[in-house]
């Protein structure tokens, strides 16, 4: 490719229409070589569809794009890779059966023709691995590496198709803080070399830290485009969201009560059979969120499905208020008082084409008073659905309309109602804020922290280390299926959490001089 | 060795040697389904593509005049089966990538429609079960003459030979070769190979035309290499063995060739404890092979290595 490099990119008045939706309204954009331009904005802000056009994966519905002043039409990712724009996707787009080598390969042609040149293409996978520090072997097959390895292979994916724009679609979502500081190294060599970088994400204080301008984009249109000098979070904060975020919530001292879920040892296999929950010991008080922190899956997914009865219990036992539930079925362990917000809330946490109302009942619909024998109560259902749409602020047409058709944020509300309305002894909460709003996210933490207050003993998983932060009592940190500590929420810094996400424990993390190597991102 | 011994041998020299040739439309649908398979597509409808096949080489052969050179009708009989089965492995293509339909209801429906018409044809043009001329035995000089092991393995005729030469071929194609990159990337993580700027929708195609035109080819040699004769219902289920084939041989041309020829061999078994009249009856000795399926599959089946898209079509989702 002997291109020269982009030296500027500019969308102008973008518009991209999806099915009763209007993701992009108008939109422009501008980037310039040398520098990392944020691209900021909610879940659901319209910022992947907009660089998804860029990157020819969709078309869009008006507007135009230029390159170097010049117009361009990308109708599939080929015409963007063969325009020097290289992607990395959120959800990586790599093939697990294949090595990082024919990872790379794939799409390409061949310098033999036919005959794939994997030894030309591994020597020149190593090259770019030194220069931009992306440590990888070539012929290692990719489900054996780590999330922040396979990272490295999207990022020389791009690098070795002579990328000269890259754009990186919320790339620290997966990493432990270490991995971010490192991912941040090579971005700013890779801008310094001439590079333009695109860095989607929300996170505030990753978009302060890296980026040199900021465009903050809301409901599918641009609210302004700043330069990252001349602004602050909480400037940044009001401009993605249209109004103050409201501080942390406030967590009232609560007296901790006895253990209520106790887990021993206990073990799991995961979908491959290959044991991924390895001895687990933690007790959960009433009163108490424990966070469960760790890089994506670390067996956080699986511990959640093992301690709800949706996985079977290899070793160890689990007990709820003193009672053995090791073995129990799902449906006794809900009886027992235990409720569930689960990872994959459109798999697993509801069905998509049953309306609101019997989403709400899909746990209780067979007892009092939601039926007698084989019939239900329709009143009765409809008044307790419209008492928990209501109650818990689900914004919703009707409570017939069919659940696919609400945002993310109003169905995990839905989900929280359904639950916590049952006043639950023992909460676990599996991601609940993924993929939600701000608005719908304070709402969830504040309902959260409210159980607390009336004696659940919940725990926690996140991949969002500020969000265990901001709400647990104690943090455990799970990696490779076993807990590398618990600590109390101030008894460690996010270097010190970060490094047990790393798979360093407890004593040995503690002992690392808490070097501030960035501030606090939760509390400004 | 007394007479009885080598009796028993000879017999089981003809029952391996029979066993490999039949293993010939078992190598040919099965190695080209796989191909479909890996790419993410199910095609249910083989044993019609084959029926179709088994027809057009049949009916091209037949129109040889006496004068006519055998093999130049022959060769073409094989073209055309291929021809045939490709396009209707195009057709399975444009129900199954370009609308998506479900893949396992609409390889039932080509099975069907293969079935059905081939059985039209037959009666149209030759009124039922007609004779044909064939490819002859080419036993390789010198090799066949070993003993025990030329007729085992080297006294096959020209499209058994191709069938085992299509293993290491394939293997090439799949493990060697850019295009079998995309094939195997396709099966695998169809988003991904789209966000690479690979066509899934054309690699799609391709193997569903390549499965049609093996599948093709597997009919012909029951037709003009292995029964020289033309009959309604032909393949009697041998296509929906070789999908299962696929399974039991992981996607690997290695393991498809296993299993054909195991299922080779378990037929000729068949077909031997009939002849040699053994109490057996003839119709539960005719039902070895898919017994032997049902069981061999239940075992054997790895589904961690099957392509993670399997069945599923691929729409550019909205992230």
């Amino acid at each position: 490719m002997n291109q020269s490099s982009i030296q500027h990119v500019e969308m102008r008045s973008i518009t991209k229409r999806f099915p009763g939706v209007l993701a992009n309204d108008g939109v422009d954009f501008e980037v310039r070589a040398g520098e990392i331009h944020a691209l900021l904005g909610e879940n659901g802000a319209g910022k992947s569809t907009l660089m998804r056009q860029l990157y020819g994966l969709y078309q869009p519905d008006a507007g135009a794009i230029l390159i170097d002043g010049r117009p361009v039409t990308f109708t599939s990712p080929s015409d963007a890779i063969a325009a020097r724009i290289g992607m990395v996707h959120q959800h990586f787009m790599l093939v697990p059966t294949l090595t990082v080598a024919e990872n790379v390969a794939l799409g390409l042609p061949s310098s033999r023709g036919l005959r794939l040149d994997l030894d030309v293409v591994s020597a020149r996978i190593r090259e770019l691995s030194a220069t931009y520090g992306l440590d990888v072997k070539p012929d290692a097959e990719v489900w054996t590496l780590s999330v922040g390895q396979q990272q490295r292979v999207e990022i020389i994916k791009a690098l070795y198709r002579g990328a000269s724009l890259l754009i990186m679609d919320e790339p620290t979502a997966v990493l432990t803080p270490q991995e971010v500081n490192e991912l941040f190294v090579t971005l700013r060599q890779m801008v310094a070399d001439g590079r333009l970088i695109i860095f989607i994400s929300h996170k505030l204080h990753e978009v302060t830290a890296i980026s040199s301008r900021v465009t903050v984009l809301r409901d599918g249109r641009v609210v302004g485009t700043v330069n990252t000098a001349d602004t602050n979070r909480n400037k940044l904060a009001y401009m993605m969201v249209g109004r103050e975020i409201a501080a942390q919530p406030e967590r009232p001292p609560v007296i901790k009560g006895e253990a209520r879920l106790r887990l021993r040892g206990v073990c799991a296999d995961g979908d491959a059979g290959l044991q991924v929950v390895c001895g687990i010991d933690l007790d959960v008080h009433a009163g108490e969120i424990v966070g469960v922190a760790g890089v994506s899956g670390n067996g956080q997914r699986e511990l959640a499905e093992v301690i709800a009865g949706l996985r079977s219990c290899t070793a160890g036992a689990i007990e709820m208020d003193g009672q053995d539930i090791t073995h129990a079925p799902t449906g006794a362990r809900i009886k027992a008082g235990l409720a569930y917000i689960p990872e994959e809330r459109m798999r697993d946490g509801t069905i998509k084409d049953f309306t609101v109302e019997e989403n709400a009942i899909l746990l209780d619909h067979g007892c009092p008073p939601f039926s007698q024998g084989v019939f239900l109560n329709f009143g009765t259902i409809a008044d307790y659905a419209e008492h928990l749409i209501e109650a818990f602020d689900v914004k919703t047409p009707s409570r017939n309309t069919l659940l696919k058709s609400l945002s993310g944020g109003n169905i995990q509300k839905l989900i929280l109602a359904r639950e916590l309305t049952r006043d639950p002894k023992v909460l676990i909460a599996a991601q609940p804020t993924r993929g939600v709003d701000i608005g719908a996210t304070e709402y969830i933490h504040k309902r959260l922290v409210e159980q607390r207050a009336k004696g659940t003993a919940t725990l926690l998983i996140s991949e969002d280390l500020d969000e265990i932060r901001a709400l647990s009592d104690r943090i455990a940190v799970m990696y490779e299926g076993m807990l590398m500590g618990v600590v109390d929420r101030d008894a460690a810094t996010v270097e010190q959490l970060g490094l047990m996400m790393a798979g360093v424990r407890e004593e040995e993390a503690l002992a690392e001089s808490a070097v501030p190597a960035r501030p606090d991102p939760t509390h400004p | 060795m007394n007479g009885g011994e080598r009796d028993a041998l000879m017999v089981v020299v003809g029952i391996l040697a029979q066993g490999l040739r039949f293993a010939t439309p078992y190598l040919y649908a099965a190695l080209g389904e796989m191909f479909g398979q890996l790419s993410g597509l199910l095609n249910l409808g083989v044993d019609g593509i084959m029926l179709m096949g088994a027809f057009a080489g049949f009916y091209v052969v037949y129109q040889k005049p006496p004068e006519g050179d055998i093999a130049v009708y022959l060769l073409l009989g094989v073209l055309v089966a291929a021809a045939a089965g490709a396009a209707m492995g195009l057709a399975m293509a444009v129900i199954s990538v370009t609308f998506g339909a479900e893949q396992g209801i609409s390889g039932i429906g080509m099975y069907m429609f293969g079935f059905g018409l081939s059985s039209l044809l037959i009666k149209v043009t030759v009124g039922g079960p007609t004779p044909v001329e064939y490819f002859p035995e080419v036993p390789i000089p010198v090799l066949s003459d070993l003993p025990l092991v030329g007729e085992v393995f080297f006294s096959h005729n020209l499209m058994t030979y191709g069938a085992y030469l299509l293993v290491p071929v394939s293997w090439w194609v799949i493990n060697r070769t850019t295009l079998g990159l995309s094939i195997r990337a396709v099966g695998q993580n169809p988003e991904a190979a789209d966000s690479l700027g690979v066509s899934v929708a054309r690699v799609r195609y391709f193997t569903a035309a390549l499965g049609g035109a093996f599948a093709g080819v597997a009919g012909a040699s029951l037709s003009i290499a292995l029964y020289h004769v033309i009959q309604e219902n032909i393949t009697n289920g041998l296509g929906f063995i070789a999908v299962a084939l696929v399974y039991f041989g992981a996607w690997t041309p290695a393991g498809v060739l296993i299993g054909s020829v195991l299922f080779g061999v378990v037929s000729a078994l068949g077909l031997w404890i009939q002849t040699l009249g053994w109490e057996i009856d003839s119709n539960l000795a005719a039902m070895l092979p898919y017994v032997v399926t049902i069981v061999v599959l239940v075992f054997s089946v790895q589904r961690a290595r099957q392509p993670a898209a399997l069945t599923k079509p691929f729409e550019r989702g909205e992230g």
